[in-house]
């Protein structure tokens, strides 16, 4: 689950992480009042999204830039009122962009270097890992694949936990002066304590900067959650924004679907992730393009079709369905006619490819066969994939 | 033969009287797998009853090995409890702990697997389908399954199969079996990041196994275990072995349902996986229906029979 920087922000303060002050708001009545908060001097208007590139980015109305320097109030009030409200496009966000319901203000800072700061999980080594650079407000992919030799890592043992020399040498490489090392060492430290106690995803600054009086802050901050950790974090779940998800994501949520929106023409409906994610490979291959991801998991209950089939037709580019299900232990025929049901219920008109296999699959066919509706049905998964795409050219 | 486990292989079940793991105990026991006993704290004396099969209880792991002998361990029960069911599995000392349980945190398997460095316990999953070796009855049965597989599709043979993906896994035990070929053993290890069993430590034994003649190696995006275990096959493996990614259209950045399909850099995407199996001699089904054809593939080339 991803936050936004404001909160992320707010929770590095509890943890002793510091970073320039700022305050947030979803109402342009209160541009005004948030910014008489922060100290005198320059302002940095930040539009709230979950998605990066945000500096870079270009609003929907031609607006260049979703991150702007202020240096009066009134001038960053401006940007304020053309943000809010406004639809922001980024490298991140996909054409259609995202709307921006909260702005962030914050102080500026006084930058003398920039670098890179994340904790996330190592899975080769099943270990947490520090990751930082001497190369800050860049891309770090990019930095690894041209100067790997500046991207320093820190393997961190679970059942010890962050040791002090492993911060020492941290600092050292990153060549920090006496004060910057005992300043950075110990947001290093509180940093990692947060990415522990509240089961973070990741945890990344860029940039972490060092000021000219040697201080070490964050100046922005992006932090995602484990899903599967949050029954243990209430707190963190209240974070949840809900105007960051997919409408469609969140309606198949509530019937235990597992749903991707993508840009393609032919949805499909799956049970099981693997076999989900080949079955949007196997459409491609034959020439179709996939409009989704769905798995239903291990099961495909009538109701769970249903709610499929809904959420699959309110997407407007959608011309044909593609059901491929591996019935292992749930009987086919009960599937076949929860499939009939929905398709009855829900008054399909697109085509409709099914491919049933698995347990008492002959009696599933004949059920779809003899249900008078225009299913057609597939031997294996290729064949399925070709009926489809051809259905849908 | 078999890897991990054969027909004579002892289970005990850690949630065997939840609903979920209730219903493959059944399917289990209906399969023929010795189920010795189950577990689940607080009912121990109590018996688990199927078809005339009377299973015991016990109200811990420790109980239930010493009572009868069992030697691996399956665990159904909620992710809050599961890292602290697999840890009963290693104090109690059993070979084999095979963790089904899907949303397990992150962190508590980062802290389970630390703690099992050097213990005697393997662990497969979680978040897998678990493992079959087939028997030699009709659909395979007579044979230890362990975790949620459908047995019957299976039949016993000289394929070893290993995926992250149950159903993925399913699609390719079905093509083989369609086609007359059976299997030696098939491992889920799961979708998980973090888990026990990786690809290469399956992929080890199977080369190991004089009974497995073939080797299907399943993967998809995220991490680097494909291309670890792609590694050591061309440097150890003569075996046939084909391979698939799933995940070739997946967005970068989007979970694609497994905690672990993700991809996050130019390593841990499907054509880049592809590209090494390619360079490490893997026959590459060319979509999921190819995967018992791709495997036929590389056997004919290398004058392998699999039957």
């Amino acid at each position: 689950m991803n936050i936004h920087e404001y909160q992320a922000k707010k929770l590095f303060e509890e943890y002793g992480i510091p970073c320039p002050k700022g305050a947030a708001t979803s109402s342009s009545d209160e541009f005004e009042s948030c910014i008489d908060t922060l100290g005198e001097g320059l302002v940095v208007v930040k539009s709230q999204i979950h998605a990066g590139g945000r500096g870079k980015g270009t609003f929907t109305d031609g607006f260049k830039g979703g991150v702007k320097l202020a240096k009066t109030k009134e001038e960053a009030i401006e940007y304020a009122n053309k943000m809010l409200g406004n639809t922001l496009v980024t490298i991140q966000t996909g054409e259609s962009g995202r709307k921006v319901q909260t702005v962030y203000f914050t102080e500026g800072a006084d930058i003398k270097k920039e670098y890179y700061l994340a904790i996330l999980l190592d899975r080769a080594t099943s270990r947490p890992v520090i990751v930082a650079s001497t190369e800050g407000g860049m891309d770090i992919e990019t930095v690894a694949e041209e100067t790997p030799d500046r991207i320093f890592k820190v393997f961190i043992d679970p059942a010890y936990g962050l040791a002090d020399f492993q911060l020492r040498e941290l600092v050292t490489k990153l060549g920090l002066t006496k004060l910057e090392s005992k300043n950075a060492a110990k947001l290093i430290r509180n940093l990692y304590t947060m990415f522990w106690e509240k089961d973070a995803d990741m945890i990344e600054i860029n940039p972490l900067i060092t000021t000219e009086s040697e201080e070490v802050m964050a100046l922005d901050a992006k932090v995602s959650f484990d899903s599967n950790a949050l029954y243990r974090h209430p707190e963190i779940q209240d974070l949840r924004d809900l105007n960051e998800e997919d409408p469609k994501e969140i309606e198949a949520s509530k019937f235990d679907l597992s749903y991707i929106a993508l840009d393609g023409s032919i949805a499909c409906l799956v049970n099981g992730a693997g076999l989900a994610m080949s079955t949007m490979d196997i459409i491609q291959h034959f020439g179709g393009s996939p409009a989704n991801f769905l798995d239903v998991g291990g099961g495909a209950s009538k109701g769970q079709v249903i709610a499929a089939f809904k959420i699959i037709l309110g997407d407007p580019n959608v011309k044909g369905i593609f059901v491929n299900i591996f019935g292992g232990i749930m009987d086919c025929d009960v599937i076949a006619n929860g499939i009939v049901d929905a398709v009855k219920e829900v008054g399909l008109e697109l085509p409709l490819v099914v491919r049933l296999e698995g347990n008492n699959v002959v009696a599933g066919r004949k059920t779809l066969d003899s249900s008078g509706l225009t299913i057609v049905t597939g031997d294996s998964m290729a064949d399925a994939a070709q009926k489809i795409a051809n259905l849908v050219a | 033969m078999s890897i991990l486990i054969t027909p004579e292989t002892k289970i005990i079940i850690q949630g065997i009287t939840g609903e979920f793991g209730a219903r493959h105990a059944r399917l289990s026991l209906d399969y023929g797998t010795q189920v010795a006993g189950g577990v689940t704290p607080g009912k121990g004396g109590q018996t688990f009853e199927h078809a005339g099969k009377s299973v015991p209880i016990y109200n811990s792991v420790k109980d239930a090995v010493e009572a009868t002998g069992a030697t691996v361990s399956v665990i159904f029960v909620p992710p809050p409890f599961a890292a602290d069911a697999i840890l009963e599995c290693v104090d109690a000392e059993v070979d084999l702990a095979v963790a089904i349980t899907e949303g397990i945190p992150v962190r508590d398997m980062v802290r389970v697997k630390r703690a099992m460095a050097g213990s005697k316990t393997r662990l497969v999953g979680p978040n897998c389908p678990g493992l079959v070796s087939p028997g030699e009855g009709e659909d395979s049965k007579g044979g230890c399954r362990i975790g949620i597989a459908p047995g019957y599709i299976h039949k016993k043979g000289h394929v070893g199969v290993v995926s992250r993906s149950g159903t993925l896994t399913y699609e390719a035990v079905y093509q083989l079996t369609v086609k007359d070929i059976g299997q030696s053993t098939c491992v889920g290890i799961g979708g998980d990041p973090v888990n026990g069993t990786s690809h290469l430590d399956v992929i080890k034994l199977f080369n190991e196994d004089p009974d497995t003649h073939g080797i299907i190696l399943i993967g998809e995006i995220g991490g680097n275990a494909e291309v670890e275990a792609a590694r050591w096959i061309k440097e150890n493996c003569t075996k046939p072995v084909a391979g698939f990614i799933a995940g070739a259209t997946a967005p970068p950045g989007r979970r694609m349902g497994h905690a672990g399909a993700i991809v996050g850099g130019a390593e841990d995407t499907a054509e880049a996986k592809i590209k090494v199996f390619k360079e490490c001699g893997i026959e590459v089904a060319v979509t999921p229906s190819d995967m018992a054809d791709a495997l036929l593939r590389s056997a004919k080339a290398k004058g392998v029979t699999l039957s």
